[in-house]
């Protein structure tokens, strides 16, 4: 509802923001239907288009049935979707552990282990002496090399912290009183009330694990262990084909169907769907969770 | 907080130390990831006196030890090799532009968005554009090159109509535009989200009465809206004033060879390629030493401007 006292809108001025408005709108979603709708056309349609296909013409997954009947792509899927989850699983029982154990001013050693999380904001450890870290743990050509050295986000960490000491002390006193000890109160009592702030930053870790590129480039050479993203930049930016696939050797679909193009497409496509899939869930929860959360940190 | 400290000095360590043991071991797996992968590194930085190979020994610590000192030589080098002032000017100039070209965007968005009164339409478009703040930096280069590179959905429309497809992906002089809006697209939208929080926590008496006493819509922006978001903005102008040396790694890194290492190579990549790619480690942790220790000046000196200005900054003062 439009205020009272606020003046009428001008013709022009309506016009302007409408245009402002689908510019937005079809500058995000435009790219992302090309791509779609490319990944599912046939050889002809690709060709008579010259490339990239936006008017969709029939209907062709055969693209989709290459990259999913083994190989690289499929491989690189399956890694991706093993690292997100024990990824995320790894990272969230250990922020929330330390959000909680660092929830409470005045216990033991509280301000100077606060002071080491949030030094880190502060302090840039440098590339080189990091990767050499990494690599002198083992590491390097580790899935868990993509996982360790970022489980722990502090800013994460800080957003749960604060809202754990929203909890009403009360809750945690009386809980105490009847002889539960911190694991149990944090489980029993804590845990329940943050689902929503606890899946909101569950969600951010796993979209991370899910596009982890630079770590992948950095520790995994080993190109049956790449994630999806690695793959994805090795097919459409460094050019290289998708049918050379690792070691298992070629793929089935080397024969002159599915187009290249489509193919490529279709990898853009299986690495975008998680990001859209999650995402709904993640607004619905990110001003109650997140926001707030901060706001009060 | 008095009364806590009060009571936790009265009580004795070891009793302490009884009660909130568990709480230390909840916070350990935690801080040792970060003692190891945050300040292991930041302590191994000293390599960058040293003239420092993993082959001086079996382990890393061995290497170490049976490294040279050699003082501030990579440093001498560092700042003698034109490659990495070319770096750092990439960096700043690239920071400086976005600060033009992209900080205020998403204010102007989030503006716009305010102003729609439909919350359907206004929530649709909302979640349109934070959409692609969850793509990779590989996904929105990849969408990039999709429809505006040399093989692209513009070039091949162009063709078609006779026209001389230009290289933008790959052209040096107009990186900085093609960086500045796959950011844009990116995190135009995301970075909404802070100043519409803002936006809603301005009073909308404030409006109806400015309103009242004859000001128009745009000097209600200038005066009640834009002096809502000064904190907000402020901050954030900080916190992007004290990370001018970092301006994103993987899109530098994914484009760099596309566009040539004269235009798209930042400091970032200058550590990755001089001090990784070809081994040369103490050099590659100098100029690290130098993106830290620089960054961190930077930080420092924003947020003191910050209280200088009277306002909040990032932390406050001790």
């Amino acid at each position: 509802m439009r205020p009272v006292w606020e003046e009428k809108p001008t013709p022009v001025g309506q016009a302007a923001k409408g245009t402002a408005l689908t510019v937005i709108v079809l500058a995000v979603l435009f790219p992302i239907w090309s791509v779609l709708v490319t990944s599912l056309s046939s050889r002809e349609t690709i060709n008579d288009s010259g490339g990239m296909v936006f008017i969709p013409k029939g209907f062709d997954p055969s693209a989709y049935v290459t990259i999913f009947s083994g190989g690289q792509v499929t491989r690189a899927v399956g890694i991706s979707i093993l690292v997100s989850v024990v990824g995320t699983a790894f990272s969230l029982v250990l922020t929330v552990l330390a959000a909680y154990g660092l929830s409470r001013p005045g216990t033991v050693a509280h301000r100077p282990l606060l002071f080491l999380f949030l030094l880190t904001f502060l302090i840039y450890p440098g590339l080189v002496p990091s990767y050499l870290v990494v690599t002198e743990l083992g590491l390097k050509d580790r899935l868990w090399a993509l996982i360790v050295p970022t489980a722990v986000s502090v800013f994460n960490l800080v957003v749960i912290r604060a809202f754990f000491q929203g909890i009403p002390s009360e809750l945690i006193d009386s809980a105490r009183i009847d002889g539960a000890g911190e694991f149990r109160i944090l489980w029993r009592i804590v845990l329940p009330l943050s689902k929503a702030v606890i899946a909101v930053v569950g969600l951010f870790y796993a979209v991370g694990y899910w596009n982890v590129f630079f770590n992948a480039l950095l520790y995994i050479n080993d190109n049956d262990k790449w994630p999806i993203q690695r793959v994805l930049q090795s097919f459409i930016l460094a050019g290289q084909s998708p049918q050379v696939s690792g070691s298992t050797g070629n793929l089935p679909g080397v024969t002159p169907y599915p187009p290249t193009l489509a193919i490529k497409m279709a990898v853009v496509v299986v690495t975008v769907v998680p990001a859209v899939l999650v995402y709904p869930f993640v607004q619905r929860h990110f001003t109650k969770g997140v926001i707030i959360g901060a706001v009060k940190g | 907080m008095r009364v806590s400290r009060r009571a936790r000095s009265r009580v004795p360590l070891r009793a302490r130390l009884r009660r909130d043991w568990p709480l230390l071991v909840m916070t350990a797996p935690a801080a040792l990831v970060l003692l190891v992968f945050h300040y292991l590194p930041t302590i191994g930085n000293i390599i960058a006196f040293q003239d420092y190979s993993p082959f001086f020994g079996d382990s890393a610590p061995e290497a170490f030890l049976n490294s040279e000192w050699i003082g501030f030589g990579h440093f001498e080098a560092l700042f003698k090799d034109p490659a990495f002032w070319d770096a750092v000017r990439n960096t700043l100039t690239i920071t400086a532009f976005q600060l033009v070209f992209f900080f205020p965007l998403p204010i102007a968005m989030a503006i716009l968005l305010n102003s729609v009164l439909s919350t359907k339409l206004r929530s649709f478009v909302q979640s349109v554009a934070y959409l692609p703040h969850f793509f990779s930096w590989v996904l929105v280069v990849t969408f990039f090159v999709q429809m505006l590179g040399g093989a692209g959905l513009l070039a091949q429309e162009m063709r078609q109509q006779g026209l001389q497809p230009w290289g933008i992906m790959t052209n040096p002089e107009t990186f900085i535009v093609l960086v500045t809006a796959e950011g844009v697209w990116k995190d135009a939208g995301w970075g909404t989200i802070v100043f519409l929080a803002a936006l809603s926590t301005i009073d909308p008496h404030l409006y109806e009465a400015a309103a009242a006493d004859g000001a128009g819509r745009w000097r209600r922006m200038w005066h009640i809206t834009l002096p809502g978001l000064r904190p907000v903005i402020l901050l954030l102008l900080i916190l992007r004033l004290g990370d001018a040396l970092s301006v994103g790694f993987e899109q530098y890194i994914l484009q760099r060879d596309a566009v040539g290492r004269q235009a798209a190579e930042v400091l970032d990549t200058f550590v990755y390629y001089q001090g990784i790619l070809t081994q040369q480690w103490g050099f590659g942790a100098a100029a690290g030493i130098f993106k830290g220790m620089v960054g961190l000046i930077l930080l420092l000196t924003a947020n003191h401007l910050a209280h200088r200005l009277g306002e909040q900054g990032v932390y406050a003062k001790a």
